[in-house]
């Protein structure tokens, strides 16, 4: 701020500036007083741990007796550990699945909903619902309706003549279970970001491609889905971050088996983490999987050509 | 965001009128596809809430009872009486309600100050806490579990509250809300002498009510669903919440399903109500934070 020659006379207006100017500068340890909470949780819960994680995973740690240095060898033995790998490509053919479903199924059924029907806001909620339960309810949800014996899925292809299934016990089901019931809970929240995103396609571009003779399908593919981009961008991103890291279901319905043919990177974590007390090389495994986040996260941001996340998060919040 | 609103839907753009007039449905043949598919994604609760009434002989036997022949208690007079369903609902509730109070002071004094207030280190410090919301879980989680071991605070609720008592989500949320705020009613009163805080309280919250919802939804959300922080940080059955008291009640009671779905009803029925009360407040959450976020 440049500092103008004091005039003569105060203005009302001048004064104001001047009490404003000076309260300001008193300000600093107010402010701080108010950050302290949020700094303090987010040092010492997040930074702090970031750094003691890094540490962590060049030791031999079993969360009891001192740990030693090991160097880069918990990183050597991932590379060489088969249920590591294993864990990666269950993580990977369930991200796979999850994501292109998920976000299919949430377009069509946005696409669908976006009309002025009855009902439309009943529909809408009863697809929605899933999303708010909670993946342990879900788990148990499913446990149940999918036991081999007492379940009703078997049920239901009994009367339909269809055999017994394995679902969660078979190792050549299990996962694609869980996928379909992460779809079940998941495209709800699909459907109304693009339900969302859908009010903002501008009436005045959908009348004059109508008036242009545009059929449906031609506004679908040259007007609606061009506006929908950015949406599905995201929606890319997001979904991808958290299928890499789905935990709780895998733990509640089938704890990484039958065979390891669920075991996601989380779970394996966890397990060596906090089963196997092999923390040093948990956290390298936790390492591994941050960084294929933080690359999915810069890669996202090149694509969309968007400035850092905080410039984002303020334009958003400006709406 | 209530969809009836939106103008016209592309598949609306109907051809000229055909000569022949067709015999046209009384409703919208969009709900020969709506109807069942809703139904479809609402059928698993449906199936949850029955079997809950249902006895445990009409589930145990192949192939099951898809109906029940009677409400039977059963399974809630179980759970609520033999297992520790209270206990565990009483925990979640204070942890979650912990939560989302903490959030909602803490972020709204850290949001307020970024948004408005001029201090020393504010750039540095803003951009350092936006880019620690891009650290996974499962990376902190280790470290979490030995400082809250060190603390002592394993196997209580403690180690549950703290981590969730304030996050950057909400910190930057609120304050992105509060700088769309005009500052000439703020400034007035701050001249004539009023406290950053009365300000704050006393004009700035009572217009952020969307802010302030978004973040109690997304909070309650979280911290009532979370299953794996609290699988790490309580051994103990006194101190388990609900989603991981649900887990370890079906690991020892497997073939209870009534009681075992009893319980699921207890530990979705908060939510589910929240989420029936307050949909638009819910859905615009989730949109917004998506969209943002």
């Amino acid at each position: 701020m440049s500092s103008l020659p004091a005039p003569l006379t105060l203005s009302d207006h001048d004064r104001r500036q001047r009490t404003l100017r000076r309260r300001r500068r008193r300000e600093t340890a107010t402010a701080w007083a108010y950050i302290l909470p949020a700094v303090l949780v987010v040092l010492g819960l997040s930074v702090v741990p970031f750094v003691w994680s890094l540490l962590l995973s060049f030791r031999a740690d079993d969360l009891v007796t001192p740990s030693r240095w090991v160097g880069v060898d918990n990183y050597d033995a991932l590379t060489q550990d088969p249920h590591f790998s294993q864990a990666v490509r269950n993580t990977l053919l369930y991200t796979g699945l999850y994501v292109p479903l998920s976000m299919a199924l949430g377009l069509f059924l946005a696409l669908v909903l976006n009309r002025r029907i009855k009902l439309v806001g009943l529909y809408r909620t009863l697809i929605f619902v899933p999303f708010v339960i909670s993946a342990t309810a879900q788990g148990v949800l499913f446990s149940f309706i999918l036991d081999p014996e007492f379940g009703a899925a078997n049920s239901v292809l009994h009367a339909l003549g269809i055999g017994r299934q394995g679902f969660l016990t078979d190792p050549g089901q299990a996962l694609a279970v869980l996928v379909a019931i992460s779809v079940w809970s998941g495209t709800g929240f699909c459907v109304v970001i693009y339900l969302a995103a859908l009010q903002d396609v501008p009436p005045s571009l959908l009348e004059a491609a109508r008036l242009d003779g545009a059929g449906r399908w031609q506004l679908l593919r040259h007007v609606v889905m061009p506006t929908l981009t950015p949406v599905s961008l995201f929606l890319v991103l997001w979904q991808t971050i958290n299928a890499l890291q789905v935990f709780d279901l895998v733990y509640v319905t089938t704890k990484g088996g039958p065979l390891g043919s669920t075991t996601v990177i989380v779970y394996f974590i966890w397990e060596q983490a906090f089963k196997n007390f092999t923390a040093g090389y948990g956290a390298a495994a936790a390492y591994v999987l941050a960084l294929a986040l933080l690359v999915i996260g810069v890669a996202s941001r090149l694509v969309r050509g968007r400035k850092p996340a905080g410039a984002v998060l303020a334009e958003g919040g400006a709406k | 965001m209530s969809a009836t609103t939106v103008e016209s839907a592309p598949a609306q753009a109907r051809p000229a009128p055909v000569a022949a007039p067709r015999r046209r449905l009384p409703f919208s043949p969009w709900h020969l596809l709506l109807m069942p598919l809703s139904l479809l994604f609402a059928l698993p609760l449906v199936w949850l809430v029955l079997s809950s009434v249902m006895t445990n002989a009409e589930i145990n036997r192949f192939p099951p009872a898809l109906w029940p022949s009677g409400i039977d208690l059963g399974g809630y007079r179980y759970v609520l009486g033999n297992a520790m369903f209270p206990r565990w609902f009483a925990n979640s509730l204070i942890v979650s309600a912990v939560a989302v109070a903490s959030n909602l002071v803490f972020g709204a004094l850290g949001g307020y100050a970024f948004a408005r207030m001029r201090f020393a280190g504010s750039r540095v410090l803003m951009v350092a806490m936006l880019a620690t919301m891009a650290i996974p879980f499962q990376l902190t989680m280790i470290p979490t579990f030995l400082i809250m071991k060190r603390l002592g605070l394993i196997d209580t609720l403690g180690a549950l509250i703290i981590p969730s008592l304030v996050t950057p989500f909400a910190v930057f949320l609120l304050r992105q809300f509060f700088l769309s705020l005009p500052r000439e009613l703020e400034e007035a009163a701050w001249i004539d002498g009023c406290s950053r805080l009365r300000v704050l309280y006393l004009i700035v919250l009572p217009l952020s009510r969307p802010a302030l919802s978004t973040v109690a939804v997304l909070t309650f959300l979280t911290t009532w669903n979370d299953l794996t922080w609290p699988l790490i940080a309580i051994n103990h059955d006194t101190q388990y919440t609900l989603q991981l008291g649900l887990t370890t009640f079906q690991g020892q009671h497997h073939t209870q399903w009534a009681a075992v779905m009893a319980g699921n009803v207890i530990t979705v029925l908060p939510v589910l109500l929240a989420f029936l009360f307050a949909q638009k407040a819910f859905i615009q959450s989730i949109t917004s934070s998506g969209l943002k976020g």
